[in-house]
């Protein structure tokens, strides 16, 4: 087995927030009838977490569930854990209209921590990231600049941002530059 | 700048977030059509200047299509709704009478 690796090799930049490349990260899309009894159990009983509301994350103990879409969630568990978890969830909505593919290597995952978090994130997205409008487990899919995105804010409330692999370098250099020291507007 | 609210997942996407996709409740022409209908279908789009029906795609957010109805000369929008349905519905027809009383669109009214 050759060792997998994560896009940037968990690469770092402290500016005014913390911006890194998370290690490898499990991602599972999910797609079907959320509302179904069946899709709900399966999420229940493998991730052991309530099926999300609208634009939210539910976080579970064994990973989070985030809403993507009217008929998509993305499972996010522990990288060697992905097959697994995968494979349970096929089981489970074996006799549903579903499709459920691990799409860990397909991605990159980044978190911004500190004081500075929201903003670096609020100069390259259209979304209001206010301690109002945005708190822990809100989930959004948007864009990054010029590419798409999606992220949520966790417990600790750091940033956790997913997007592309093939991506990964130009997101990183958005984040750095963002978070650049002497950067800061102050508005949020 | 417009923002539209998407339907399917209540965000109020910013212009960058959406794409365009032309005008709303097309009825497809395909094989075994009249070349007049064909053609239609194809290329004959309405232009007009006051109340339009779009089609617009949540492209960088949930995916998802939908239709709004909108004044291409005030940019006001009228309300936005689910693609799977073949007219606005009549809240928005009733928003936009109180506007432009007597407005038409193709068959609406
Ligand atoms: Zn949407």
């Amino acid at each position: 087995m050759s060792d997998a690796v994560s896009a940037l090799n968990g690469a770092r930049f402290t500016g005014f927030a913390q911006i890194e490349e998370a290690s490898l990260c499990g991602m599972i899309t999910v797609r079907g009838d959320l509302a179904s009894a069946a899709m709900v159990k399966a999420i229940s009983t493998e991730l052991g977490a309530e099926m999300p509301a609208v634009n939210k994350v539910s976080f579970g103990t064994k990973g989070h569930v985030a809403w993507m879409s009217p008929d998509e969630l993305l499972v996010v568990v522990a990288y060697e854990d992905a097959n697994a978890t995968c494979a349970a969830l096929n089981t489970a909505l074996a006799d549903q209209h579903v499709l459920v593919v691990n799409v860990s290597d397909a991605r990159a995952v980044f978190r911004i921590s500190g004081d500075g978090a929201r903003e670096v994130l609020a100069k390259l997205a259209p979304v209001d990231l206010s301690k109002d409008a945005f708190g822990t487990g809100d989930f959004r899919r948007t864009r990054l600049a010029q590419v798409a995105g999606a992220f949520w804010m966790n417990t600790d409330e750091s940033l956790e941002i997913v997007c592309f692999r093939s991506v990964a370098q130009y997101v990183f250099d958005l984040f750095r530059v963002s978070a650049e020291t002497g950067g800061e507007v102050g508005y949020i | 700048m417009l923002t539209l609210q998407c339907p399917y997942c209540g965000v109020h996407a910013e212009e960058t977030e959406l794409h365009a996709e032309g005008e709303a409740h097309l009825k497809r022409f395909g094989p075994g059509s009249s070349d007049d209908d064909f053609e239609t279908y194809l290329f004959m789009r309405e232009n007009p200047k006051g109340v339009h029906f779009e089609r617009w795609r949540h492209v960088n957010g949930c995916g998802k299509f939908f239709h709004a109805a909108r004044s291409t000369t005030t940019l006001e929008v009228f309300g936005t709704y689910p693609a799977q349905t073949y007219e606005p519905p009549q809240d928005i027809k009733d928003k936009i009478s109180a506007k432009y009383p007597g407005w038409s669109w193709r068959d609406f009214s």
